[in-house]
């Protein structure tokens, strides 16, 4: 069994990071090194923050953005984990297509944004496709490398067990690339989140990164702020939420070795 | 090679068995019988084709030469991580009982598997908050759950330490009598083959040929040092050219009034 050194957790050391932050910035703002028209001071951006939830439209921009992601995000994990396991499992398909599928990776999702409004116009399903884009090909990639690299003896055991098609799916293949596809997921789903924003910037009409575009277009640099940090903060928490999955005891195996 | 009477049940049968992969020819002119109830053991240098041949009896590949029969039921113990770390040792049983169609009996035998590896208090854990000793004990647990005809083992013990081999030596002759099976075991520890084993086969170096079969016919659980069993490990590396041959020579002469 893993000993693990006697550890003691320091309550909310977490919070030392963000508020060495805050004071920092605080104080380059209060010392007027950049014009206040160009630097918000953290009180400013608050009191924005404060004014945008009050008025309801951060709550409306939030739920926007996490809409679009989470559509675009399940759409390309329900569909890519079931190509990257059809792909994986055999070596012709793996040399046909992966080439293809590396292609669509490496183009930046960003670069579809003119396609997306030609094809989709202004609005959710440009948006949708978009972190599609951004988030189908690494999955299936993740996947594809998940399934290739199972040790063989899991396939030895299935089969003197007995375990075939269906079942041998549900129980061998599946828990074995779990731990890789989490961790595929995890990435994904930030990178979701970060082309959200931009995606929204263009081809949306609220959510937070037209929430950006709109603030840098009024000049309120403190609304600015509010939408960044807003952005920010749902990332982390985003993140934690996925991390949680990593933490069921059906995979730990793949983070413990 | 190994005369068989009329009424005892061949498992398995390999006859002129060679195999090469590309210019390696890793086996030749292999014939081996196996019968109901037998303990073979196959030991040989590294690299001489124990896994390979171990591979041909499970049907895994096909040999290039000759012929392989075996059963239809077998179930084959790897050297380690052959648990699934996915499922609790529990768990990782009873998909070796998925043949019994009631879970309330699949639960009870897997107790009394178990119980019989003595890890009853593990029955929660996964693989990798066991010991290796621990891992290998439930994975035989796992193998013997199976209505199978044959046993193979590949090395099961080779990646625990010399005191832990030699108890899990005991554990496996304790447990073949409990639950009798057949049992094709592959290995390079001499010792290990001249403990268990019923009949040993000796390979050569690469293309590996069976060499020398030692029988040995006194009850399992049989000690390290035992007088036979020390006779059988004197014999079969004097066979591999690793101990001088005077010596085994003056032991056999040592051992013959008795």
């Amino acid at each position: 069994m893993p000993a693990s050194p006697p550890f003691r957790r320091i309550p909310l050391l977490a919070l030392v990071g963000p508020a060495a932050l805050v004071l920092v910035w605080a104080a380059i703002a209060s010392l007027r090194v950049f014009p206040e028209s160009l630097f918000p001071h953290p009180a400013a951006v608050a009191r924005g923050l404060f004014q945008e939830m009050a008025s309801g439209r951060l709550l409306n921009d939030v739920v926007a953005s996490l809409f679009r992601v989470c559509s675009g995000f399940f759409l390309a994990a329900l569909l890519g984990v079931p190509l990257g396991l059809a792909i994986g499992g055999s070596v012709r398909a793996r040399e046909a297509l992966l080439p293809t599928v590396n292609f669509f990776r490496s183009l930046s999702p960003l670069a579809w944004i003119p396609f997306a409004v030609l094809w989709f116009g202004i609005g959710d399903p440009s948006v949708i496709f978009l972190i599609f884009m951004a988030a189908f090909f690494p999955i299936v990639l993740s996947t594809v490398a998940a399934v290739a690299s199972i040790p063989s003896v899991y396939f030895r055991v299935a089969r003197d067990l007995g375990l075939e098609g269906p079942a041998l799916v549900r129980d061998v293949t599946l828990p074995a690339i779990a731990p890789q596809v989490i961790t595929a997921l995890r990435v994904t789903a930030g990178l979701s989140w970060l082309v959200v924003v931009a995606a929204e910037m263009i081809a949306g009409t609220d959510g937070l990164g037209f929430a950006v575009w709109d603030a840098r277009n009024g000049l309120r640099i403190d609304l600015l702020g509010a939408a960044m940090v807003t952005i920010g903060l749902i990332g982390v928490v985003v993140d934690r939420v996925l991390l949680r999955l990593t933490l069921l005891p059906s995979v730990r195996w793949g983070y413990e070795r | 090679m190994t005369l068989t009477s009329g009424r005892a049940e061949v498992l398995l049968q390999l006859e002129h068995v060679g195999e090469r992969f590309g210019a390696v020819e890793v086996l030749r002119d292999i014939s081996l019988t196996v019968e109901r109830g037998e303990f073979v053991a196959l030991v040989g240098p590294s690299g001489c084709g124990k896994t390979t041949l171990l591979n041909l009896c499970s049907g895994w590949i096909q040999p290039s030469a000759g012929r392989v029969r075996g059963p239809a039921r077998l179930r084959m113990v790897f050297q380690q991580d052959g648990l699934f770390p996915w499922l609790t040792a529990g768990e990782n049983i009873r998909l070796g009982l998925r043949h019994l169609p009631d879970e309330a009996e699949r639960r009870r035998r897997s107790t009394g598997l178990l119980n019989l590896v003595g890890l009853a208090a593990f029955e929660h854990h996964y693989p990798h908050q066991l010991s290796g000793g621990m891992r290998q004990r439930i994975e035989l647990a796992r193998a013997l759950g199976g209505e199978t005809d044959l046993l193979l083992m590949d090395e099961p013990f080779s990646s625990l330490d010399y005191l832990s081999r030699l108890r899990m030596r005991q554990e496996l002759a304790q447990l073949l009598r409990d639950e009798p099976r057949t049992v094709l075991l592959v290995t390079h520890d001499i010792e290990e083959a001249a403990q268990l084993a019923d009949r040993v086969l000796v390979l050569s170096e690469r293309p590996g040929t069976i060499r020398d079969e030692v029988r040995l016919t006194t009850p399992r659980p049989r000690g390290a040092t035992q007088a036979d069993v020390v006779a059988a490990v004197r014999r079969i590396l004097t066979e591999l050219g690793l101990e001088p041959a005077e010596e085994a020579v003056a032991a056999s002469h040592h051992q013959e009034p008795r």
